[in-house]
């Protein structure tokens, strides 16, 4: 590679920059969850247990995929209401596939990721082509899907008995089955998959500089002559099939698809990705950010249950720090101005 | 003889508007062509017609001899026409790089971004303008000046033959504008067709060759720049003569000290500035852009903190903490951007007109009394001489003019004592102008104190009694308004940079 003969007057490796990229906007969330971690651990002694550790990760896989593909779209400066119920909506479309249909487990796994990136291409359409802003577009999507989702089950949940290994999508560990000290479940290690791989395509790929360029400044890309309908699309479509990803998770934790849940989902995913620092205005943000909010959540719903905190204060609780995690950011973003 | 660009009986309309009215125009290898004409006159639609943004309805367009008929942004630069918009288009959140070359990123498999080609290839646009910046800086963090230079950077990686240049030089200073003018004589001298659309008369004698000249979207005239006066440009642009009489100022120097400013400082913005007003004076501020006048006029009003400094009113020491204690006080304050803090443009005007005097138009249960603003807004409308077809007219179809006025009108009904206008005719053109001028001066007249900060130097000069001049955060002077106070004299204290001030302190 011949990448030094640039005029570029402040050489830095590519790593350092990838690191320096936005790296303010996660310092605070990633001080926090620090805190979080010490503080819980002088609080209870059962709270820094590998156990426990395993618990949280786990309790963060669902939310935090989730957390990575609305990541995508809130860049764009668009928002995703329909992911929770879209979740639920892939995972019946996989009993389907497989319970009812008897289909092989990789075609349920194809199901699902297709079905996503179908809905979410679904929602792009109406965003981009028809021009309804995001957040009505997606909040028709999240009834009608959890609409479909009833409809296609008859409001009976399906089970996964008849699919041998289903349930180890989820639950079985792969790296607990090479290093049996280590048993980190398979959600966990798809959640982090899907987050670098995300992340790569974030900042590495076209998709991923049109995400930020849209959110950025969307009529200018669009006088630059790019297809920004298409592209925009193209993006839902991927949040989409990440939150394909999401279903199978849930759907292999519970070994049934459960088509009354969903709602509220979005809403903890978007949550998560405030707290990471994501401009909701668009144009700024980061997977690893997100990926940070979605374990300080399971960490505080954690560690507040661990020193017996009534589950109605830990909602409250997490609702204050998301106002906190946005106040900060802007006093931050206020400060470096 | 050949052009590169040609234009012939083009037809626009917009929903109850005919913008363009069988209007012609061409362009020559090598030629600056400005297109001048006022707000409205149909130039930035031409423009977009040219450059496949809007779509012609009716009309011929020609390049290289050949009819085309660009129907996006992409066929236009397929054809080698190039455009830089009035509005900065940038994606401030991503780099100089990303920004040139948006959409046309060097890839390698897979959709995958070759970042360092894409660095690469911008740097050389960036040596071939002379622009010493790293590629990989992110625009927001630019001065407005260099993100311009970014903007130009991204049209030319086009390799356009034609450059189209809408109000490239609203935001730049006098030494920055010296900078892009060589770039276009850069540009010229490589056979591109640049055209110009500029409100600054003085520019069009710099570096235009021909001028074409618009008025109500029709082709009034195409004349040589060289050897046509500016006054004669004016007059096909208005369709009058426009009147410019030396100005004759009252003698305020015994009035009663309206607002009175000391030692006022914020940070490096403003450092220890003093001054007064007078009833019945026009106080100009001039300077640079950045000089820190925005900055002063925001601290006297409330709108940022203030680290020292002490503000009158009348000779009473006032308390100033926010816009609200700043109207109380009788200040007001007309922002440099109308439509993002001045008006609620999707407002009537009778709404706009009464929105910074609610109490005066609601009863004790907070309902609002219609009748009474109606007869507040058409009084207004007929006094400052607002042109829209009803008080009900959603602000945003006025033009920028009338806008103003609007503006004017609100804080006219606060009756404040002293007003503020920061860049009272910003993309106002020449007619609007002078009213605007003459609005001015009648609230002087009726004894108000006016404050105008402007960086167009001939308009502080044409209105001010007396011309403060800051620089780098500091008031770096007062000059007398009138004839005897010359443009060099006003630049000469803009550029006092302070490591000249200090040497002049030493020889006293």
């Amino acid at each position: 590679m011949t990448s030094t003969t640039t005029t570029v007057n402040t050489p830095r490796s590519t790593l350092a920059r990838i690191i320096a990229a936005g790296t303010h906007q996660r310092v605070l969330a990633f001080a926090s969850l620090i805190v979080l971690l010490i503080g819980f651990s002088i609080a209870s002694p059962n709270f820094m247990q590998a156990s426990n550790m395993i618990a949280i990760l786990q309790a963060t896989s669902v939310n935090g995929v989730l957390a990575v593909a609305v990541t995508l779209v809130i860049i764009t400066g668009g928002i995703d209401l329909s992911v929770g119920t879209m979740m639920t909506f892939c995972a019946v479309i996989t009993g389907v596939v497989l319970t009812y249909a008897g289909m092989p487990l990789l075609l349920g796994v194809v199901a699902a990721i297709a079905t996503g990136a179908l809905a979410g291409s679904l929602s792009g359409t109406f965003v981009a082509k028809m021009k309804i802003p995001p957040f009505i577009a997606t909040l028709g999507m999240m009834l009608i899907l959890k609409g479909l989702s009833l409809v296609i089950s008859g409001t009976r949940p399906i089970y996964f008995n008849d699919t041998p290994g289903f349930s180890e999508i989820s639950r079985g560990s792969l790296i607990g089955n090479l290093i049996p000290a280590l048993p980190i479940p398979n959600g966990v290690l798809i959640l982090f998959i899907v987050a670098a791989l995300t992340a790569y395509i974030l900042n590495r790929t076209v998709l991923g500089r049109y995400c930020f360029a849209l959110g950025s400044n969307e009529e200018s890309v669009r006088l630059s002559g790019v297809n920004t309908d298409r592209w925009k699309i193209a993006i839902y479509a991927l949040a989409g099939a990440i939150v394909g990803i999401a279903g199978l998770l849930i759907a292999s934790r519970l070994n049934s698809a459960q088509p009354a849940l969903g709602l509220g989902y979005e809403l903890e995913a978007i949550a998560a990705v405030v707290i990471g620092g994501t401009s909701l205005s668009g144009g700024r943000g980061s997977i690893l950010g997100s990926l940070i909010g979605a374990l300080i959540m399971a960490v505080l719903t954690n560690g507040l249950r661990v020193l017996s905190v009534a589950q109605e204060w830990q909602t409250v609780v997490t609702g204050a720090i998301i106002i906190l995690a946005v106040y900060a950011d802007m006093m931050r973003r206020k400060k470096s101005n | 003889m050949s052009y590169l660009v040609e234009m012939k009986g083009i037809e626009k309309r917009f929903p109850g508007v005919h913008a363009l009215k069988s209007v012609q125009f061409s362009l020559k290898p090598g030629e600056v062509h400005a297109l001048m004409g006022e707000n409205g006159a149909g130039k930035s639609t031409l423009m977009k017609i040219m450059s496949g943004i809007y779509a012609r309805d009716g009309g011929e367009m020609f390049v290289d001899g050949n009819p085309v008929t660009p129907d996006s942004p992409r066929a236009a630069q397929d054809l080698g026409i190039g455009i830089i918009h009035q509005e900065l288009s940038l994606m401030n959140d991503l780099t100089a790089a990303q920004n040139v070359l948006i959409g046309r990123e060097p890839r390698r498999s897979f959709g995958r971004l070759d970042e360092a080609a894409l660095n690469k290839k911008t740097a050389e646009i960036f040596a071939s303008l002379q622009l010493a910046m790293d590629p990989r800086t992110q625009v927001s963090t630019q001065t407005i000046a260099r993100q311009q230079l970014i903007e130009i950077a991204k049209a030319l990686s086009y390799n356009p033959r034609v450059l189209i240049m809408d109000e490239p030089t609203a935001a730049l200073n006098d030494a920055e504008i010296a900078e892009l003018f060589k770039v276009i004589e850069r540009l010229k001298a490589d056979g591109v067709g640049i055209v110009y659309i500029s409100h600054r008369m003085d520019e069009i004698k710099r570096i235009a060759d021909r001028v074409t000249i618009l008025r109500d979207g029709a082709y009034i005239d195409t004349v040589d720049a060289a050897d046509t006066p500016l006054s004669k440009i004016i007059q096909l642009m208005v369709g009058r003569e426009v009147t410019q009489n030396a100005p004759v100022f009252p003698d305020t120097s015994q009035s009663p000290v309206a607002l009175e400013v000391r030692n006022l400082s914020r940070g490096k913005d403003v450092r220890d500035v003093s001054f007064d007003v007078r009833k019945g004076e026009i106080l100009g501020f001039a300077g640079l852009m950045g000089a820190g006048r925005t900055e002063v006029a925001r601290i006297i009003f409330g709108a940022d903190p203030r680290d020292a400094g002490e503000i009158l009113v009348g000779g009473q020491p006032v308390n100033i903490r926010t816009p609200h204690a700043a109207v109380d006080a009788g200040i007001g304050y007309l922002s440099e951007d109308r439509k993002h803090f001045g008006l609620a443009v999707d407002m009537t005007v009778r709404a706009n007109i009464a929105m910074a005097n609610m109490d005066q138009f609601t009863n004790r249960a907070g309902v609002l009394d219609e009748a009474a603003m109606k007869r507040i807004a058409v009084k207004y409308i007929e006094r400052l001489g607002i042109r829209t077809p009803s008080d009900m007219q959603d602000v945003r179809l006025l033009s920028g003019g009338n806008q103003q006025k609007v503006v004017i009108a609100k804080w006219l009904l606060r009756d404040c004592d002293v007003l503020i206008f920061d860049e009272p005719t910003r993309g106002i053109d020449v007619g609007a102008k002078s009213e605007i001028y003459a609005l001015l001066e009648d609230l002087a007249a009726q004894g108000r104190a006016i404050i105008v900060i402007s960086s167009e130097l001939p308009e502080v000069m044409r209105l001010s009694h007396r011309i403060a001049v800051m620089c780098e955060g500091r008031l770096t002077g007062i000059l007398p308004g009138g004839a005897n106070t010359t443009q060099e004299d006003i630049m000469e204290l803009a550029t006092q940079r302070e490591s000249a001030l200090v040497g002049a302190e030493e020889t006293r």
